[in-house]
């Protein structure tokens, strides 16, 4: 009962926010109602026991993706009123292709059943709670021995797409005086360091040699 | 009783609304990118209560790399998207037909 209530709360929760992520005015507005559409998949995940993605769904979505949306939406200066021109013309064709969506997984979801194959073939029956292994403990066994190859293949995905950012919003602008440790590295007395004997009572030139 | 049925109704509609939300919203590329987000998001829905129903982990560990590919995406997406602005001064999709080549 307390289940289904907690259940109904999130999942309520989620298809409003999400619902005012595609409809809210201001994008701010919008990445706002994402943050609060991840938190409550976050908590719909705690309530049917999948912990550890639980976390990673509030540590990445919310601490990363979400707040990198924020900063992309803040910093860039777009005149977001007219972006939204032609919200009215295509409402109705979206409308039209969100029913028939809707009525193809309700079509999909009223025939489904679990066949006896699926209980059959699974590859990694989840352990019971009485072998004392934690959601973490037995999903941690199961990425770090079975799926190690996709795991760090994974990891070079989140390389590639770091470097990728990086050097896609790199720019050098020109006037900008930076350090350059070979140049500094290069100078030695001889190209340092300039012994002059200026006249008595005249000062020296700019560059460095005798008026 | 909460059924795996439950989960999959609210993975769907929140499928349904990001698809929604790439058609109303034409213009504006980071409201597109944010449906995707919401889109990947009931990807994952679907994944964790198969898993949990089926008593399969398989599920959750793909839920994991959905993550992560999510997240790369949107950082890629973002970068171009401040590439973008910086060479036209607008984020609007409809002048992205000229980007051939």
């Amino acid at each position: 009962m307390i289940q289904a209530a907690i259940f109904y709360l999130f999942s309520a929760t989620i298809v409003l926010s999400a619902l005012m992520v595609i409809l809210a005015r201001n994008p701010v507005h919008s990445v706002l109602w994402l943050i609060l559409a991840f938190f409550n998949a976050s908590g719909l995940f705690l309530v049917i026991g999948a912990e550890f993605l639980a976390m990673i769904l509030a540590i990445v979505y919310v601490g990363a993706v979400a707040v990198l949306f924020l900063f992309v939406v803040m910093m860039l200066d777009v005149d977001f009123v007219s972006l939204r021109a032609g919200f009215a013309r295509h409402l109705p064709f979206g409308l039209l292709l969100g029913l028939v969506l809707v009525v193809e997984l309700a079509t999909v979801g009223f025939y489904w059943q679990f066949g006896d194959l699926a209980l059959q073939a699974r590859a990694f029956p989840a352990p019971g709670a009485d072998s004392g292994l934690s959601n973490i403990q037995s999903l941690g066994v199961l990425l770090y021995t079975d799926y190690i190859y996709i795991f760090e293949l994974s990891g070079m995905v989140l390389l590639v797409a770091m470097i990728g950012a990086i050097v896609l919003s790199l720019r050098h602008r020109p006037g900008v005086r930076r350090q350059s440790v070979p140049k500094q590295n290069a100078r030695t007395t001889v190209n340092a360091i300039q012994n002059i004997r200026p006249p008595v009572s005249e000062g020296i030139d700019t560059d460095g040699g005798v008026k | 009783m909460i059924g795996i049925g439950h989960y999959l109704a609210v993975g769907a509609m929140l499928f349904t609304l990001g698809v929604l939300g790439i058609f109303i919203n034409r213009k504006n590329i980071i409201v597109i990118l944010m449906s995707i987000e919401l889109i990947l998001l009931s990807v994952n829905i679907n994944l964790v209560a198969f898993s949990v129903f089926l008593g399969d982990l398989t599920g959750q560990i793909f839920a994991m790399f959905v993550l992560t590919v999510a997240a790369g995406e949107a950082a890629i997406g973002l970068a171009i998207l401040v590439v973008y602005f910086r060479k036209r001064g607008t984020i609007a999709v409809d002048d992205a037909r000229q980007m051939h080549g």
